[in-house]
Protein backbone atom coordinates (compact mmCIF):
# COMPACT_ATOMS: atom_id res chain seq x y z
CA UNK A 1 0.00 0.00 0.00
CA UNK A 2 2.88 2.24 1.04
CA UNK A 3 4.53 1.68 -2.95
CA UNK A 4 0.79 3.00 -4.38
CA UNK A 5 1.26 6.09 -1.88
CA UNK A 6 4.71 6.45 -2.42
CA UNK A 7 4.06 6.42 -6.71
CA UNK A 8 1.39 9.23 -6.20
CA UNK A 9 3.34 11.14 -4.06
CA UNK A 10 6.77 10.97 -6.38
CA UNK A 11 4.13 12.23 -9.20
CA UNK A 12 2.47 14.89 -7.52
CA UNK A 13 5.94 16.43 -7.01
CA UNK A 14 7.04 15.67 -10.27
CA UNK A 15 4.11 17.56 -11.70
CA UNK A 16 5.00 20.17 -8.77
CA UNK A 17 8.62 20.57 -10.24
CA UNK A 18 7.12 21.02 -13.60
CA UNK A 19 4.94 23.81 -12.83
CA UNK A 20 7.48 25.54 -10.77
CA UNK A 21 9.78 25.00 -14.28
CA UNK A 22 7.32 27.21 -15.93
CA UNK A 23 7.04 29.75 -13.62
CA UNK A 24 10.89 29.67 -13.59
CA UNK A 25 10.78 30.51 -17.29
CA UNK A 26 8.07 32.64 -17.65
CA UNK A 27 8.29 34.82 -14.91
CA UNK A 28 7.73 38.07 -15.26
CA UNK A 29 10.04 39.88 -12.36
CA UNK A 30 12.99 38.64 -10.74
CA UNK A 31 11.55 38.23 -7.68
CA UNK A 32 8.92 35.44 -9.12
CA UNK A 33 11.74 33.57 -10.50
CA UNK A 34 13.19 33.62 -7.15
CA UNK A 35 10.15 31.90 -5.57
CA UNK A 36 9.91 29.42 -8.09
CA UNK A 37 13.87 28.56 -7.36
CA UNK A 38 12.62 28.62 -3.74
CA UNK A 39 9.69 26.25 -4.19
CA UNK A 40 11.90 23.97 -6.48
CA UNK A 41 13.78 23.71 -3.30
CA UNK A 42 11.03 22.47 -1.55
CA UNK A 43 9.28 19.89 -3.81
CA UNK A 44 13.41 18.30 -4.31
CA UNK A 45 13.81 18.20 -0.42
CA UNK A 46 10.11 16.52 -0.09
CA UNK A 47 11.48 14.08 -3.37
CA UNK A 48 14.33 13.28 -1.26
CA UNK A 49 12.64 12.13 1.89
CA UNK A 50 10.23 9.84 -0.61
CA UNK A 51 12.83 8.40 -1.76
CA UNK A 52 14.39 7.78 1.19
CA UNK A 53 10.95 6.08 2.51
CA UNK A 54 11.39 3.96 -0.76
CA UNK A 55 14.23 2.60 -0.24
CA UNK A 56 14.03 2.32 3.42
CA UNK A 57 16.93 4.10 4.59
CA UNK A 58 18.03 7.12 6.66
CA UNK A 59 20.85 7.79 4.42
CA UNK A 60 19.28 11.06 2.09
CA UNK A 61 18.22 12.48 5.59
CA UNK A 62 21.48 14.62 5.38
CA UNK A 63 21.14 15.30 1.78
CA UNK A 64 17.56 16.54 2.34
CA UNK A 65 19.01 18.50 5.42
CA UNK A 66 21.85 20.06 3.18
CA UNK A 67 19.56 20.56 0.23
CA UNK A 68 17.71 22.48 2.75
CA UNK A 69 20.36 25.07 4.37
CA UNK A 70 21.84 25.55 0.68
CA UNK A 71 18.20 26.87 -0.77
CA UNK A 72 17.50 29.60 2.43
CA UNK A 73 21.06 30.32 1.85
CA UNK A 74 20.82 30.68 -2.34
CA UNK A 75 17.30 32.36 -1.40
CA UNK A 76 18.45 35.16 0.74
CA UNK A 77 21.91 35.93 -1.06
CA UNK A 78 19.75 36.17 -4.36
CA UNK A 79 17.11 38.34 -2.37
CA UNK A 80 19.79 40.25 -0.75
CA UNK A 81 21.64 40.92 -4.51
CA UNK A 82 18.34 42.21 -5.82
CA UNK A 83 17.71 44.65 -3.02
CA UNK A 84 21.09 46.25 -2.65
CA UNK A 85 23.50 45.29 -5.45
CA UNK A 86 25.77 43.38 -3.16
CA UNK A 87 25.44 40.15 -0.59
CA UNK A 88 28.11 40.94 2.37
CA UNK A 89 28.53 44.73 2.55
CA UNK B 1 -1.00 -2.40 14.57
CA UNK B 2 1.32 -3.04 11.36
CA UNK B 3 -1.70 -2.40 8.70
CA UNK B 4 -2.74 0.68 10.81
CA UNK B 5 1.15 2.32 10.82
CA UNK B 6 1.11 1.41 6.95
CA UNK B 7 -2.53 2.90 6.44
CA UNK B 8 -1.52 5.92 8.31
CA UNK B 9 1.90 6.29 6.47
CA UNK B 10 0.16 5.44 3.63
CA UNK B 11 -2.42 8.31 4.31
CA UNK B 12 0.37 11.08 5.17
CA UNK B 13 2.07 10.69 1.88
CA UNK B 14 -0.86 10.95 -0.15
CA UNK B 15 -1.55 14.14 2.45
CA UNK B 16 1.58 15.17 1.31
CA UNK B 17 1.52 14.55 -2.34
CA UNK B 18 -1.83 16.47 -2.94
CA UNK B 19 -0.27 19.92 -0.70
CA UNK B 20 3.03 19.86 -2.52
CA UNK B 21 0.93 19.41 -5.62
CA UNK B 22 -1.73 22.21 -4.60
CA UNK B 23 1.48 24.69 -3.86
CA UNK B 24 3.07 23.91 -6.72
CA UNK B 25 0.16 24.37 -9.31
CA UNK B 26 -1.00 28.18 -7.13
CA UNK B 27 2.61 29.30 -7.68
CA UNK B 28 1.96 28.69 -11.56
CA UNK B 29 -1.82 29.75 -11.40
CA UNK B 30 -1.97 32.83 -8.80
CA UNK B 31 -2.13 36.30 -11.26
CA UNK B 32 0.95 38.32 -9.26
CA UNK B 33 3.60 37.63 -6.67
CA UNK B 34 2.13 39.03 -3.45
CA UNK B 35 -1.01 36.22 -4.08
CA UNK B 36 1.63 33.60 -5.60
CA UNK B 37 3.93 33.94 -2.09
CA UNK B 38 0.71 32.57 -0.60
CA UNK B 39 0.86 29.30 -2.75
CA UNK B 40 4.54 27.31 -1.94
CA UNK B 41 3.72 28.21 1.81
CA UNK B 42 0.74 24.97 1.45
CA UNK B 43 3.87 23.09 0.16
CA UNK B 44 6.31 23.98 2.75
CA UNK B 45 4.01 23.57 5.62
CA UNK B 46 1.77 21.02 5.11
CA UNK B 47 3.17 19.26 1.81
CA UNK B 48 6.70 18.32 3.16
CA UNK B 49 5.71 18.62 7.06
CA UNK B 50 3.34 15.37 6.37
CA UNK B 51 6.02 13.58 4.32
CA UNK B 52 8.59 14.13 7.13
CA UNK B 53 6.18 12.75 9.60
CA UNK B 54 5.66 9.75 7.28
CA UNK B 55 9.00 9.17 7.25
CA UNK B 56 9.59 9.74 10.78
CA UNK B 57 6.76 6.51 11.48
CA UNK B 58 7.98 4.80 8.99
CA UNK B 59 11.73 4.61 9.91
CA UNK B 60 10.02 3.96 13.85
CA UNK B 61 8.69 0.92 12.11
CA UNK B 62 11.09 -0.12 10.20
CA UNK B 63 14.28 0.29 11.91
CA UNK B 64 12.87 0.37 15.09
CA UNK B 65 14.68 3.83 16.37
CA UNK B 66 13.50 7.22 16.28
CA UNK B 67 15.74 9.06 13.79
CA UNK B 68 16.14 13.24 14.51
CA UNK B 69 16.70 14.02 10.95
CA UNK B 70 13.21 14.63 10.33
CA UNK B 71 12.78 17.26 12.80
CA UNK B 72 15.65 18.99 12.56
CA UNK B 73 14.52 19.10 8.90
CA UNK B 74 11.05 20.63 9.83
CA UNK B 75 12.22 23.05 12.83
CA UNK B 76 14.49 24.50 10.01
CA UNK B 77 11.61 24.60 7.16
CA UNK B 78 9.71 25.86 9.45
CA UNK B 79 12.20 28.50 11.10
CA UNK B 80 13.46 29.71 7.32
CA UNK B 81 9.81 30.04 5.49
CA UNK B 82 8.97 33.72 6.94
CA UNK B 83 12.40 35.01 6.34
CA UNK B 84 12.42 33.81 2.79
CA UNK B 85 9.20 34.74 2.18
CA UNK B 86 9.95 38.04 3.63
CA UNK B 87 12.73 38.80 1.61
CA UNK B 88 11.22 38.19 -1.50
CA UNK B 89 7.95 40.20 -1.10
CA UNK B 90 10.53 43.16 0.03
CA UNK B 91 12.71 42.70 -3.19
CA UNK B 92 9.29 42.63 -4.82
CA UNK B 93 8.35 45.97 -3.41
CA UNK B 94 11.51 47.80 -4.04
CA UNK B 95 11.55 46.44 -7.27
CA UNK B 96 8.25 46.61 -8.91
CA UNK B 97 5.85 49.08 -6.76
CA UNK B 98 6.38 52.79 -6.55
CA UNK B 99 5.21 53.82 -3.37
CA UNK B 100 4.15 57.44 -4.42
CA UNK B 101 1.35 56.46 -7.02
CA UNK B 102 0.72 52.33 -5.80
CA UNK B 103 0.34 52.21 -2.31
CA UNK B 104 -2.33 54.89 -0.59
CA UNK B 105 -1.39 57.00 2.24
CA UNK B 106 -0.77 56.11 5.41
CA UNK B 107 -2.51 58.74 7.23
CA UNK B 108 0.50 59.83 9.07
CA UNK B 109 3.50 62.00 8.65
CA UNK B 110 5.57 58.71 8.25
CA UNK B 111 5.82 56.66 4.95
CA UNK B 112 5.10 52.38 4.45
CA UNK B 113 7.84 50.84 6.22
CA UNK B 114 10.99 49.64 4.40
CA UNK B 115 10.56 52.73 2.22
CA UNK B 116 10.76 55.61 4.93
CA UNK B 117 13.01 56.06 8.14
CA UNK B 118 10.60 55.61 10.93
CA UNK B 119 10.30 59.02 13.01
CA UNK B 120 11.56 57.91 16.08
CA UNK B 121 14.68 56.18 14.51
CA UNK B 122 18.47 57.80 16.10
CA UNK B 123 20.58 59.67 13.23
CA UNK B 124 23.26 57.19 14.09
CA UNK B 125 21.74 54.30 13.05
CA UNK B 126 23.88 52.03 10.57
CA UNK B 127 22.80 52.67 7.36
CA UNK B 128 22.81 49.01 5.99
CA UNK B 129 19.50 48.79 8.37
CA UNK B 130 17.41 51.62 6.56
CA UNK B 131 17.05 50.69 2.32
CA UNK B 132 17.56 53.90 0.30
CA UNK B 133 13.76 54.83 -1.50
CA UNK B 134 14.28 53.52 -4.79
CA UNK B 135 12.21 57.06 -6.65
CA UNK B 136 14.13 60.07 -5.20
CA UNK B 137 12.90 62.82 -7.30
Amino acid sequence: MIDYALAFAFGCFAIGLLLNLYRLAKGPTVADRVLALDTMVINGIAVLILYGIAKGTTVYFEAALLFAMVGFISTVAYCRFILRGDIIE
Amino acid sequence: MDLFLELLVAGLIVFGGVFGLVGSYGLAKLPDLMTRLHGPTKATTLGVGSVLVASAVFILKHQGSFSVHELLIAIFLLLTAPITANFIAKSFLHRQVDPETDLPPTGTECGWASFDVPPDSDDDEPSSLTIPRRNQR
